[in-house]
């Protein structure tokens, strides 16, 4: 590790490659763009217990901040430019969930928190048991764009999967994936959400 | 749900978003078309549009206004990007015209007209009706800022605001006749300024994400 590249860190060897499977992801290759959301949970989840550890909320929440951020890389993709560096726009999506996480549970102070590029990713295994935050936002959602979520996430049905089962067009499901997503991603800032 | 659940169902989103910066176009260019049709219904250009155009004050208010609108849709543009910054330098550009043009008047005025052009013919005109050529460029342009991920939100609706500010005065101005640089500074920019404050408002709680 050398060079005068002040964004040279632990991830400088990653960018190129998340930013590959972020553009073939905004392309339409989902098998890529999951591989991108794979490898940048270990990160995430270090980035998390950082700024939850030095806050004094502890770890127990760590796994429904990475979702959180996931979510919003997700829903926010559009905002990524091809041409520019995908470490600093993670790095300033993830911020902006974990300062907005940190607010709702009180605590405004300043708190540094890490770059989501320097950080080393975390290798802990993920928690045995499951987060319940997001499944109890998905019930939320309900209706058809809760069952559709619900089926393709947890069941990892398939989109021809779903369409058959709740006799709809793999049109229309697709619609309502993108749709409950969306929802799904502003539910976690609504009060009593 | 395990972490593994969510990004099954992430990646099997493959709809396409529309990008923000196509967001922005769109809005920018219903912007201007909106407030031109509000325009011609309201008001129409002044009857002596065409010589007035040969006099320099008043071609100056629509470079003042499209310098305006021309900044703040670039300022907007980077701060709709979670990365981008606050490139507000650039928003100095309708400021700084504005203060040579009223300069150059200060110069080329004798100080006893100073007042009388200052305060104009029809200044509660100006009030009235930028606001209203600007309330539909406003909720454009908010709705293409909602497609981005800003870190300001009420900075940024402020922004949203000069952009829509700076539509409608482009347009008023061709109704407009009071054209010396004094008026504009002082009447164009309380009804710019008053967009702005309720770009603010709104962006702080539409842009939020």
């Amino acid at each position: 590790m050398s060079g005068a590249n002040h964004s040279e860190g632990p991830a400088s060897g990653q960018e190129a490659e998340f930013a590959s499977w972020m553009r073939a992801g905004l392309d339409g290759d989902g098998a890529a763009y999951g591989r991108l959301l794979e490898a940048l949970v270990p990160r995430l989840r270090a980035f998390a217990r950082g700024g939850l550890a030095r806050t004094g909320l502890g770890n127990a929440d760590v796994e429904d901040v990475v979702q959180e951020i996931l979510l919003a890389v997700h829903v926010k993709r559009g905002t990524w430019m091809r041409d520019a560096a995908f470490l600093p726009w993670l790095n300033a999506i993830a911020r902006h969930k974990l300062i907005d996480v940190l607010r709702r549970r009180g605590r405004r102070g300043e708190t540094p928190i890490d770059d989501v590029a320097h950080v080393l990713p975390d290798d802990a295994p993920a928690p045995e048991t499951a987060p319940a935050e997001l499944a109890r936002l998905v019930g939320r959602l309900g209706g058809r764009q809760g069952q559709v979520v619900a089926a393709i996430s947890l069941e990892e049905a398939s989109i021809k999967d779903v369409a058959q089962r709740f006799a709809m067009s793999e049109g229309a499901v697709r619609v309502t994936l993108h749709r409950g997503l969306r929802k799904l991603a502003s539910l976690y800032r609504e009060p009593n959400g | 749900m395990k972490t593994e659940n969510l990004i099954a169902a992430l990646a099997a989103d493959k709809r396409k978003a529309l990008s923000p910066r196509r967001a922005l176009a769109i809005a920018l260019a219903a912007s201007v078309a909106a407030a031109c049709a509000l325009f011609f219904m309201l008001l129409g250009p002044r009857p002596d549009f065409m010589p007035a155009m040969h006099t320099m004050r008043f071609d100056f208010k629509f470079v003042a206004a499209l310098a305006l609108a021309a900044s703040a849709a670039a300022a907007s543009a980077r701060l709709m990007r979670p990365e981008g910054g606050h490139p507000l330098m650039v928003l100095f550009a309708a400021p700084a015209l504005l203060a040579i043009a009223m300069a150059l008047e200060l110069i080329a005025v004798p100080a006893s007209e100073w007042g009388s052009r200052l305060v104009g013919h029809n200044a509660v005109l100006c009030m009235t009706f930028i606001p209203i050529l600007s309330f539909a460029p406003l909720a454009l342009v908010l709705w293409a800022l909602r497609h981005g991920a800003t870190q300001t939100p009420a900075l940024t609706g402020a922004v949203a605001g000069l952009v829509a500010g700076g539509v409608g005065a482009l347009f008023y101005a061709a109704h407009c006749f009071d054209d010396s640089p004094l008026f504009v500074a002082v009447w164009y920019t309380i009804a710019v300024a008053f967009m702005a404050g309720l770009g603010a408002l709104l962006g702080s709680r539409l842009l939020r994400w």
